[in-house]
């Protein structure tokens, strides 16, 4: 479904689709979005910490340990209203286009970026769709580790976020590290328990020129883990 | 407030943190009054947390029962959740926690909204503490068995079960009928006893109770502190239904097991390596710091005012 978009130059898509999508938007999706978000937060009693970082309407991609499926719920609620419109969680495709309500969620209320885990193709790879998607406008929220763990460590990075950094270097990475989230809706769980979770948000990072893939996959990783002992 | 006694009480706590959001006004733009800028900015936030933590009760207690019990359970609901996060569980646990939290937390309260004392003192200690370590049992997981069981219970008893005795002063039936004071009066000798231990232990000579748990708490603070609630709680005996005496040693009484709540609190923070449980009020860390004592003190409180009770009957009119 997304072939579509292909004959259209990437700038001249974003600069009309959101008006159109803001303008159907504001109605209904933006109080379900409200609604969900505290709901959301009154669960999972987040408390939200920017560490040397401030919330800013600059073009950014938010990392972050992946072990919940409320993790992108929460990290998206956890940011200003303003800035949660411009910001689109990255998501498997065939988890949130399954059943209408998934389906609504996605599209509608997180606005997400879907990405086709079952089928990658050459000119149509995620991280082409990700800079395509976003132009000059949208920020991301992605979960590197590829999947969720179990919490106890966070897992290596995958290399998708160093190709998006060497197509645009300019795009802040904010480090994320959300932690207790694991235990109130662990994997295989379908019942979350009310526990308390921090989110924070840490001091943002390029990538340097010249920097290997890997240097910059472990001093991202290590961005995460630090917020973790602060 | 249908009782007068209540009313009073809330005017001259106010009088009293009014007395105490001016001084510390007055200190802050004096540069030359020789104090740690630290420790009055300090003082502000705890009294700003209780003028919140009064408003708060004081509007409870004006809309009635149902209001107060929902005030008590939304606090200890919260307790329990940083109590729960705070101890580590393993991912077997998961399925019994969350039964705990949707069954126990609401089921407590609702007893004690509905005046089942027969339910609502066994409902933990006994169907609770029993099922739990049955259902852990369950998940299949048997490492460090009796730890995580204990760590549940452990919480499910001073967050959840000790807590409500709080609201439950409401439904006794006491002669005279002064329940919404005596639960006021019992709040506010709580928080004085905390108030004047950590005032008497500031004296220049100090012995600490147990320095390896919290070298704060000093015997100087202790003897000062509970002597001090006790002439308090004889002089707001007419907020209760005891005579003088008696009202002295039911604060005596609160004191310590205030003391003996913070202390069993530092012990359990200090085991795990935290100074507060969370920041929900500003200055006053956790919302389980700030009732700990309240948790240990209401059962008791509870008790000895049905013992009375019984053997008091109260003035023949």
């Amino acid at each position: 479904m997304r072939k579509s978009f292909a004959w259209t130059p990437p700038e001249a898509r974003i600069m009309r689709v959101p008006r159109e999508i803001l303008g159907q938007r504001r109605m209904e999706a933006n109080i379900t979005g409200a609604i969900l978000a505290v709901i959301a937060r009154i669960l999972s009693g987040t408390s939200v910490r920017w560490l040397d970082c401030q919330p800013d309407g600059n073009q950014r991609v938010y990392f972050a340990n992946h072990t919940s499926h409320l993790d992108a719920v929460v990290l998206w609620s956890a940011l200003p209203p303003a800035i949660r419109a411009l910001t689109r969680p990255v998501a498997a495709k065939d988890y949130w286009t399954a059943g209408a309500v998934r389906r609504y969620l996605s599209r509608r209320v997180f606005n997400a970026l879907l990405i086709d885990r079952t089928e990658v193709k050459v000119h149509q790879s995620p991280v082409d769709l990700m800079i395509r998607e976003i132009g000059h406008r949208y920020s991301l929220i992605v979960f590197p580790e590829g999947g969720r763990t179990t919490g106890q460590d966070i897992g290596e990075f995958k290399s998708g976020i160093y190709y998006l950094c060497k197509k645009r270097p300019d795009l802040e990475m904010i480090p994320v590290y959300i932690d207790n989230m694991n235990r109130i809706l662990p994997r295989g769980e379908v019942l979350p328990v009310p526990m308390l979770s921090t989110i924070t948000f840490g001091p943002p990072l390029w990538l340097e020129a010249g920097e290997p893939k890997n240097e910059f996959l472990r001093r991202a990783r290590e961005a995460v883990r630090r917020l973790k002992e602060i | 407030m249908r009782e007068p006694r209540t009313l009073i009480l809330v005017m001259i706590v106010m009088v009293l943190l009014g007395t105490a959001s001016a001084v510390t006004f007055f200190l802050q733009r004096r540069t030359d009054s020789g104090l740690d800028p630290a420790m009055v900015e300090s003082f502000r936030t705890r009294i700003r947390a209780w003028w919140i933590l009064l408003t708060v009760l004081a509007a409870a207690f004006l809309i009635g029962k149902g209001a107060t019990v929902f005030l008590f359970w939304a606090v200890s609901f919260w307790a329990f959740r940083e109590f729960i996060t705070l101890t580590p569980t393993r991912p077997a646990d998961h399925r019994t926690l969350f039964c705990v939290f949707l069954f126990c937390t609401p089921a407590q309260f609702i007893l004690v909204w509905l005046d089942q004392y027969q339910l609502y003192s066994i409902l933990i200690p006994v169907y609770a503490f029993l099922l739990i370590p049955a259902a852990i049992a369950l998940s299949g997981d048997s490492k460090r068995f009796l730890e995580r069981t204990a760590k549940i219970q452990a919480g499910l008893l001073i967050c959840i079960y000790c807590l409500s005795y709080a609201p439950a002063l409401l439904t006794l039936k006491i002669n005279p009928p002064r329940n919404v004071s005596l639960l006021f009066f019992f709040i506010l000798m709580v928080q004085l006893g905390d108030v004047f231990q950590y005032a008497w232990s500031q004296l220049p000579s100090k012995h600490a109770i147990v320095p390896t748990i919290n070298p704060s708490k000093t015997w100087e603070g202790l003897l000062g502190g509970t002597a001090t609630a006790a002439l308090l709680g004889a002089a707001l005996y007419w907020a209760t239904p005891f005579p003088p005496w008696m009202a002295a040693l039911m604060s005596l009484v609160v004191a310590l097991m205030g003391a003996a709540g913070s202390l069993t609190m530092s012990a359990i923070k200090r085991d795990r390596g935290v100074k507060d449980y969370g920041t929900l009020v500003e200055g006053h860390g956790g919302v389980l710091d700030r009732i700990d004592s309240i948790c240990f003190a209401a059962p008791v409180f509870f008790h000895f005012t049905l013992y009375f009770t019984q053997y008091y009957p109260g003035p023949v009119k």
